[in-house]
């Protein structure tokens, strides 16, 4: 067996640095497998998130010789000859060493107007499988928050973070604007509050994305058109008016967090 | 004094998977100060990894189905040692816990006229699971996260809880636990604590759980005097992977065999046909003819064997695999790719073909999956009253994985998921209930919190000592080999004796390193004590029931005892017990099924 040269990140809030590990390879393994190996024998309090270990939770997000990858998921054969190098998502605070504080997701959650569909009627509600599938396409997401991470918008401007909603939570809404059943209106919301103009749809969110969800032709762009239609179409301005308006506006649908 | 945030609560959850969130939904809704505490970030907890469905009794797609079939398959999947309330319950409420998702905005997949449609699993007579492909797990957490979110329940993420807390009238009065981004310690003061903790898996090699299935729960309640029952029952799920190595363990859902895949050895030979038990030979097909006419029509043929309840398929794979039958890397083949169409494969199971993609370049549309079992569920667990989840403890209660009784001895796939829902809610309304009764203002015993943060510190305090991952390394070893799939007397004893071993050195565990900022030494050596305890409890419940029944299986006993199918087997310390303070094993009798109830067996034989 020959040896693995692993080049971690290793620090704090206060900064660090990277460092080489050398440990022996073994078939078949993954870059999780190996961080485990480590902090085993060499480096007990190497800090690193991780549940599944089965590229469905979304815990171990870090860049992988400079790509955001699930280190459950990235099979140490297919990375190139010579020293691995990971690092933590650099969009987000460092609490230690390959773990970031991503309570900016969390709190974008937290501003999502809530789903809000009609009482449902005896039996549950009827929906057709192809009306569903679009919803699920982006509830496939596991939150590995990837695509936040590599989204420019805030990679490289930490001031945006404050009104920019990001990918992961642009496919949420995305979701919500198509769902069979909702009745709130978001449209509005994601236009002015949410940043959903910022996104210049490079596609970087898309190509990171370990369950292959196409955020941005599936969910920004589609939602960029309704959000536009919304505000600036004066036929479909004046339909609302002469028929009554069925969604309620980003305001009242804003109402619904505490 | 120490140096610890404090909060107080109406009610704790500990534990974010299904049941946590669904019961605190529960209390919120009941106008109630909610707190839910779990030791990774929200929506990443084992839930997560359930696959296939979550069983209820919709008749979408078979009207026949209704809660007493429902009832009986769980029941008799269980080997008759579960607690029949809760099999009740659970099969009349989880229709309406399904629906009530679809309020908060699951989507799952549809018949043709519109209905959440419903897939065949192993056990369950008729389709009876609803689920969206293969990532069901994921949608109901997603789903009851984004309900507790936009109701405002707040929630400490990646906080570890060390212990639970009574007052000097005996009842709940809160918790201790630490901050893992910062390591500082917490308490939280509660006139009920709802325990939602989920499994223990984590102290088997090979696992489908995560590194959370750590059995804080179950000995947190014993450690406060609560009961455990029927520990020695574990779910070896008969299909995990087995290559490559590094992710044994990891799940293959049912739902491949219930989508048409069936199981072969290296005879190409489909061998579930020979292990019929007698129990369910008037529903299983007798030939392969009949089994394949079934998956289009259940009028038409009986069912496939390789749908027998889980610990059927286990057993027979591992004895398939010892006979020197097996695929290359120790297990036998999971063959859907000879029977099913690449594109219903890969629109059914899009998670399945991923993961085998991904880490073993299986294409599975063109490939047998090489399978074997893999410590996947405990059905034992804290003792519950059916109605309310109530613990033995005042204010105390629990739901999901970490209380037992519902699933008696054997689960049936599908199960857990409307377990959660359903118990989740009842242990939602039980703490509320209760604290209507509950009077006066809680105060924590300064001096007991301060004992507990003493403990857990005392590991950076070592000159030398034992390194925490080397003791977990060496229990996962012992339970896989001793108290594993196919148990033998001998075997548990020595367990029983090596885990005395294995807890002297984990008393003499050191955490090298100064920082207890998210540190995961430090965390594996605050995981261990409650690991150790479960280990032992489930080495110990093994040995007292000397027959095979479900989850449980004796080499030296292999034949269900009509004596043993009577009673469970009740674990116990006294308050303020720990890893190192003895464990009492008592067998008491199940609950007895009324009349009513009963009549269901009997029409069906």
């Amino acid at each position: 067996m020959t040896d693995l040269t692993m080049r971690i990140w290793r620090g704090d809030e206060n900064g660090g640095e990277l460092v080489d590990y050398t440990i022996e390879s073994q078939e078949n393994e993954v870059v999780l497998d190996v961080i485990h190996r480590l902090q085993a024998t060499q480096i007990p309090d190497l800090a690193c998130r991780w549940n599944c270990k089965a590229g469905k939770c979304g815990s171990c997000s870090a860049e992988i010789n400079g790509m955001p990858r699930l280190m459950c998921m990235t099979r140490m054969d297919q990375l190139p000859q010579g020293p691995v190098t990971i690092t933590p998502m650099r969009t987000f605070p460092i609490i230690r060493d390959l773990v970031t504080d991503v309570s900016f997701n969390y709190e974008m959650a937290k501003r999502v107007p809530a789903f809000n569909p009609p009482p449902m009627p005896e039996g549950g509600y009827r929906m057709q499988q192809i009306d569903v599938e679009r919803g699920q396409e982006f509830r496939k997401c596991i939150e590995c928050f990837m695509c936040q991470n590599v989204c420019h918008v805030i990679r490289d401007h930490e001031e945006n973070k404050v009104n920019y909603a990001g990918p992961r939570f642009f496919i949420r809404y995305a979701e919500l604007e198509m769902h069979p059943l909702d009745t709130n209106d978001r449209r509005e919301l994601v236009r002015e509050k949410m940043g959903l103009g910022l996104c210049n749809i490079t596609k970087c969110c898309t190509e990171v994305c370990p369950e292959h969800i196409k955020i941005t032709d599936n969910a920004i762009i589609p939602l960029k058109e309704r959000a536009v239609d919304a505000h600036y179409d004066p036929v479909a301005w004046l339909g609302r008016k002469i028929t009554g308006r069925k969604k309620r506006t980003a305001d009242e649908a804003a109402a619904d967090r505490p | 004094m120490a140096d610890y945030e404090h909060h107080s609560y109406d009610v704790i959850i500990i534990g974010a998977g299904g049941a946590g969130l669904r019961a605190a939904i529960e209390a919120k809704q009941r106008g109630l100060n909610v707190a839910i505490i779990c030791k990774s970030l929200l929506g990443k907890a084992h839930t997560v990894m359930a696959e296939g469905g979550v069983a209820a009794a919709m008749g979408n797609v078979y009207e026949e189905d209704n809660w007493q079939v429902h009832f009986r398959d769980t029941m008799r999947g269980g080997k008759m040692l579960n607690n029949w309330r809760m099999a009740q319950l659970h099969a009349q409420e989880s229709p309406d816990r399904v629906l009530e998702l679809e309020q908060w905005g699951a989507l799952f997949d549809r018949t043709k006229d519109g209905k959440i449609t419903q897939r065949d699993f192993g056990g369950h007579r008729y389709a009876r699971l609803a689920h969206v492909g293969d990532r069901t797990g994921l949608e109901l957490i997603r789903t009851l996260q984004q309900k507790a979110v936009s109701m405002d329940i707040d929630v400490f993420m990646e906080c570890k809880v060390l212990r639970l807390l009574r007052d000097d009238q005996g009842a709940i009065s809160g918790a201790v636990g630490y901050w893992r981004p910062t390591g500082e310690f917490i308490t939280f003061s509660a006139k009920s604590v709802i325990l939602a903790t989920g499994g223990v898996g984590k102290s088997w090699k090979y696992t489908s759980n995560s590194w959370e299935g750590t059995g804080d729960g179950h000995a947190m309640a014993m450690w406060a005097g609560a009961d455990l029952i029927d520990m020695e029952c574990i779910q070896f799920h008969p299909t995990g992977m087995v290559w490559p190595l590094s992710v044994r363990g990891i799940l293959v859902t049912e739902g491949v065999r219930g989508d048409g895949g069936v199981l072969r050895n290296s005879e190409q030979k489909r061998f579930m046909f020979d292990y019929i038990a007698d129990m369910f030979k008037a529903e299983t097909a007798s030939s392969e003819e009949e089994a394949d006419k079934w998956y289009d029509d259940h009028t038409a043929g009986r069912r496939p064997p390789e749908l027998l309840p889980r610990d059927e398929v286990a057993r027979a794979i591992n004895t398939e695999v010892k006979a020197g039958r097996g695929s290359p890397h120790g297990g036998v083949f999971l063959d859907i790719a000879s029977r099913r169409s690449a594109e219903f494969i890969r629109r059914r199971l899009p998670s399945m073909y991923h993961q085998f993609m991904e880490l073993a370049g299986v294409d599975i549309t063109t490939t047998a999956m090489e399978v074997g079992p893999t410590c996947h569920y405990i059905m034992g667990g804290v003792r519950v009253d059916a109605d309310t989840t109530a613990t033995a403890i005042p204010g105390l209660f629990a739901a999901g994985e970490v209380a037992g009784g519902m699933h008696g001895s054997n689960r049936l796939g599908g199960n857990s998921l409307s377990d959660l829902i359903v118990f989740g809610r009842r242990a939602g309304m039980g703490a509320a209930d209760y604290i209507e009764g509950r009077s006066g203002d809680i105060t924590l015993d300064a001096a007991q919190v301060q004992a507990i943060i003493n403990e857990s510190l005392v590991p950076f305090s070592r000159e030398e000592g034992e390194n925490p991952y080397d003791i977990q390394r060496d229990l996962q070893e012992l339970m896989q080999s001793n108290v594993g799939i196919i148990r033998t007397g001998s075997e548990l004893d020595e367990a029983v004796v090596k885990l005395e071993e294995l807890k002297e050195r984990a008393n003499n565990v050191i955490v090298k390193g100064n920082t207890r900022v998210y540190n995961p030494a430090w965390n594996l050596a605050t995981d261990l004590p409650a690991m150790l305890t479960v280990s032992t409890c489930a080495a110990l419940g093994a040995q007292a029931r000397k027959e095979s029944r479900g989850g449980h299986t004796r080499e030296d006993f292999p034949k269900p005892d009509a004596a043993f199918g009577k009673v469970n087997m009740v674990l116990s310390q006294e308050n303020g017990g720990g890893m190192n303070a003895p464990v009492k094993v008592d067998p008491q009798p199940i609950l007895e099924m009324p009349d009513d109830l009963k009549v269901l067996f009997e029409e069906a034989k």
